[in-house]
């Protein structure tokens, strides 16, 4: 199973993942489009993207919602009817939506943010076990 | 693949729909072969907004004063509602189906979840209006993605509906992939033999691969369709979209929609669970509170209900799926009992699915029969679906033949041989199987309680008072699953429902007895003014109750109005404002229901009812009818006797105490229709007056002319 692993502890909370992530996805520089999600708090920044567990895929009514063959949870558009049960079935927190937009989105795992981490606080990693 | 003919053939332009409106409705007349479009005017919109409002303004119109149920000119109606298929607010998806009722001659509305509905409506329709008869068996097909609507011969073999809606599936579905774009509205062969039937509104699951059916349940809409020899409604829509409704406002209605998600998220499994066990969450409470029916309402507790909680239904109904009728329902409370055997019928050792049980349906089916396997619930459960047979009505019907077993009013004799003790599920068993075969003692069962009362007295010298009092019917139709005897309120709840006694318009059994919130006859008469106000709104836009308060928020119980849910109440004036555009708050809403309301008291009265004596409850909904319900509850009447009356019970016998507490009790009721019609604005006999009917803008010249016969 690939998914995208975080470690707070290296964090700088630069936000260059979240731009590098809307940038490729939507185009545009903007935090609230990113699929991974950087909130600075007193202490270590908190690091938010999908785990890839699949309760969401469980909460999908119209099978939008599935597991492909790397493990990683994938939206299918056009199945998509825009319910967002998925997002409020997240228990991370990691499925995300945008103003304008009817189709949720999330982590992929695609890997575009850890090439521009400078701190070494993502990265993709396979688990062979699930 | 069924060969079938072209018997009529309609057109129509497709067209997005516009702020939850087509803006026009689909006439289709099966006597003349005849398909037609006709506009939605603003009237329509500003005085009946949608669903039960729209069926019922099209049926004043196409029925006579004195159309019977099985007259030509009776009609079907289907409405969705404006807010109806959005996918965004759980409890999007009803569909709200009237008729004129074998069962009391008056509207019935029944508000039923299913594809159906926001499919017919996204195809192009804002209601459905089907007349006549056809002269052969026949299926109406709606398809949304070509813009054609036909009547099709239907020469179908199948009836029953969980198989005659897979077939149908099956049929209009492009390919296997897309069957989660037909829907089907059927009804079995119960429906063709008695009048306790249903209509069964099909999704299709795609995770369990097999058609679903929800019920609209009451009244015997099954039968009307029957009647028709319409077989079935099929629409196919495979556009749907996030914003198909095209709301004005789609952040607003997204947000709210994920909002209560999220609480449904939170709160559902520390609250109500329906998405582990759907309304079956209810038997366990209702016993505790000595309110769920057994032995046909006599008594509301039993030890052996423990075998019917939802604890049981829990290990049957397959977990962990998003069980919602309709897209978007995160409160999921539809649950299915998956890979069932039945062990009696024409299905017997078959493997099938069925929908259920929910609350309503384990206590007609269950307790009020003193049937204590949960399986025997599921098996009644299942084929009173498929046959098309309204699990309450039939629960009710049986509960008041078995007593009258009881009493030695009817024997095998009379039953043709079936043993109608209480609890013999393999007679009961028997009964639903003779309503499909349309032959034996089902049948007499099938018509229903006020019928039955009429044939037992006639046929076997019943004492009529002792039928009028035990026969759980008012206006004709049966009462659904709670025991009324303790709440003045919630018989005034049941019995004043305009189309007799069910739960939906107004429950309010725990803020009168429980709670003791609405101690006088005035805040009783207010609830009863509110609350079936507020639930009627659900009717006219095409929503489900259950996401109002069957979850709250989690701080509800600290607001001014905690029973109101003022919270949710605001979600509904948001999502009705982003969809529509139009303006609307808690006032306004309640207006909205309160013009509909009316017209339907007027429709009711139109058709020779609503009556003040039409809103009198047996004395079984009341207080005790026999001697052995008094003594159950004997600490509680005694007492009631001293402190209400002013009687010390000392020394006088049960009979005599009974007599007093009815006396009290009958006396108690009237006053309460005192208060509830002048709060309602009619007059001492039930009748709306002309300046409240203006006030509420409900004034239309038809409507005061029914009204003026009544004056």
């Amino acid at each position: 199973m690939k998914s995208l692993k975080t470690y707070p502890e290296n964090c700088v909370a630069c936000h260059v993942c979240e731009s590098a992530c809307s940038n490729l996805y939507f185009k545009v520089d903007d935090p609230e489009k990113s699929r991974i999600r950087i909130t600075e708090t007193d202490s270590q920044p908190r690091m938010n993207a999908c785990t890839q567990c699949g309760v969401c895929v469980q909460s999908c009514p119209t099978l939008a919602l599935s597991i492909n063959s790397q493990g990683v949870v994938m939206v299918n558009q056009a199945l998509c009817i825009g319910c967002y049960m998925c997002i409020a079935a997240c228990p991370t927190g990691s499925m995300f939506r945008t103003i304008g937009a009817i189709t949720p989105f999330k982590c992929v795992a695609c890997g575009v943010c850890t090439k521009t981490c400078p701190a070494d606080a993502i990265r993709i990693e396979e688990n062979k076990e699930s | 693949m069924t060969d079938r003919r072209i018997l009529a053939e309609f057109s129509y332009e497709l067209k997005p729909v516009i702020k939850g409106y087509n803006r026009r409705t689909l006439y289709i007349d099966l006597s003349g072969k005849k398909i037609e479009s006709k506009p939605v005017s603003d009237m329509m919109i500003d005085k009946f907004v949608g669903g039960k409002g729209f069926d019922l303004y099209l049926m004043w119109h196409g029925v006579k004063d004195d159309t019977k149920w099985n007259d030509p000119e009776n009609e079907l109606c289907i409405a969705f509602g404006p807010l109806c298929g959005n996918t965004s607010y759980p409890g999007s998806g009803k569909s709200i189906v009237t008729t004129i009722s074998p069962l009391t001659g008056i509207p019935v509305d029944c508000n039923v979840g299913g594809h159906f509905g926001p499919y017919a409506k996204f195809s192009g329709w804002d209601a459905i209006e089907i007349q006549g008869k056809a002269d052969e068996e026949v299926i109406v097909y709606i398809d949304g993605d070509s813009g054609k609507v036909k009547i099709l011969s239907a020469p179908d073999k199948e009836t029953n509906s969980h198989i005659l809606a897979e077939n149908l599936i099956n049929e209009f579905a492009e390919n296997p992939d897309k069957r989660q774009f037909v829907s089907v509205v059927s009804a079995g062969q119960g429906a063709e033999n008695v009048l306790i039937s249903c209509l069964n509104f099909s999704f299709w699951d795609k995770r369990r691969k097999v058609a679903r059916l929800k019920q609209a349940g009451r009244g015997g809409t099954g039968t009307v369709l029957r009647d028709k020899k319409l077989k079935a409604l099929v629409v196919k829509y495979s556009g749907l979209k996030g914003d198909t409704n095209n709301p004005v406002d789609l952040e607003t209605l997204q947000k709210t929609g994920l909002k209560l998600h999220k609480e449904i998220e939170e709160g559902d499994a520390i609250q109500c669970r329906m998405r582990e066990v759907g309304t079956a969450h209810l038997v366990e409470i209702m016993n505790d509170y000595d309110l769920l029916p057994i032995k046909n309402f006599k008594y509301g507790q039993s030890d052996e209900a423990s075998s019917l909680s939802s604890l049981e239904f829990k290990k049957l109904f397959t977990q962990g799926l998003p069980d919602g009728c309709w897209f978007g329902c995160s409160l999921s409370c539809c649950k299915a009992v998956d890979g069932f055997v039945p062990r009696s019928g024409p299905y017997k050792g078959q493997t099938v699915s069925v929908d259920g049980p929910e609350y309503e349906t384990v206590g007609g089916c269950g307790s009020n029969l003193c049937i204590w396997d949960p399986k025997d619930v599921v098996e009644l459960n299942f084929y009173c679906d498929t046959y098309g047979i309204d699990t309450i009505s039939f629960g009710t019907s049986c509960a008041f033949a078995m007593e009258c077993y009881e009493y030695g009013i009817l024997n095998k004799e009379r039953t043709g041989g079936i043993d109608l003790t209480w609890g013999n599920a393999d007679g009961v068993f028997e009964l639903i199987h003779q309503m499909a075969r349309g032959e034996g003692f089902g049948v007499i069962v099938g018509q229903g309680v006020k019928r039955m009362k009429e044939i037992f007295a006639r046929d076997y010298n019943a004492d009529p008072k002792l039928l009028q009092d035990i026969g759980m019917e008012a206006k004709g139709l049966e009462f659904s699953q709670y025991l009324s005897k303790e709440s003045l309120a919630q018989q005034g709840g049941y019995t004043f429902a305009l189309k007799g006694p069910q739960h939906d318009e107004a429950w309010l059994i725990f803020m009168d007895m429980v709670n003791n919130r609405i101690p006088t006859f005035e805040d009783k008469a207010e609830a009863l003014h509110y609350f079936p106000m507020f639930r009627t709104w659900f009717g006219l836009q095409g929503l489900c109750k259950l996401p109002w308060n069957d979850i709250e928020p989690a701080n509800n119980a600290e607001t001014d109005e905690p029973a109101k849910v003022p919270e949710h109440v605001q979600n509904y004036v948001d999502i009705y404002k982003a969809i529509t555009g139009k303006p609307m708050d808690k006032h306004e809403l309640i207006r909205q229901s309160e013009r509909v309301y009316n017209f339907q008291k007027v429709f009711c009265m139109r058709m020779g009812k609503g009556r003040r004596s039409d809103d009198i409850p047996p004395y079984r909904a009341v207080g005790p009818v026999t001697e052995e319900e008094y003594l159950s509850r004997q600490e509680r009447y005694d007492s009631l006797l001293q402190s209400k009356q002013g009687i010390d019970p000392a020394g006088k016998s049960t009979a005599e105490k009974m007599s007093l507490l009815r006396e009290y009790r009958e006396d108690q009721y009237q006053q309460l229709i005192d208060a509830v019609y002048k709060r309602k604005g009619w007059t001492p006999e039930g009748v709306p007056t002309t300046e409240h009917l203006q006030s509420i803008g409900m004034d239309l010249p038809e409507v005061i002319e029914v009204v003026k016969r009544y004056l």
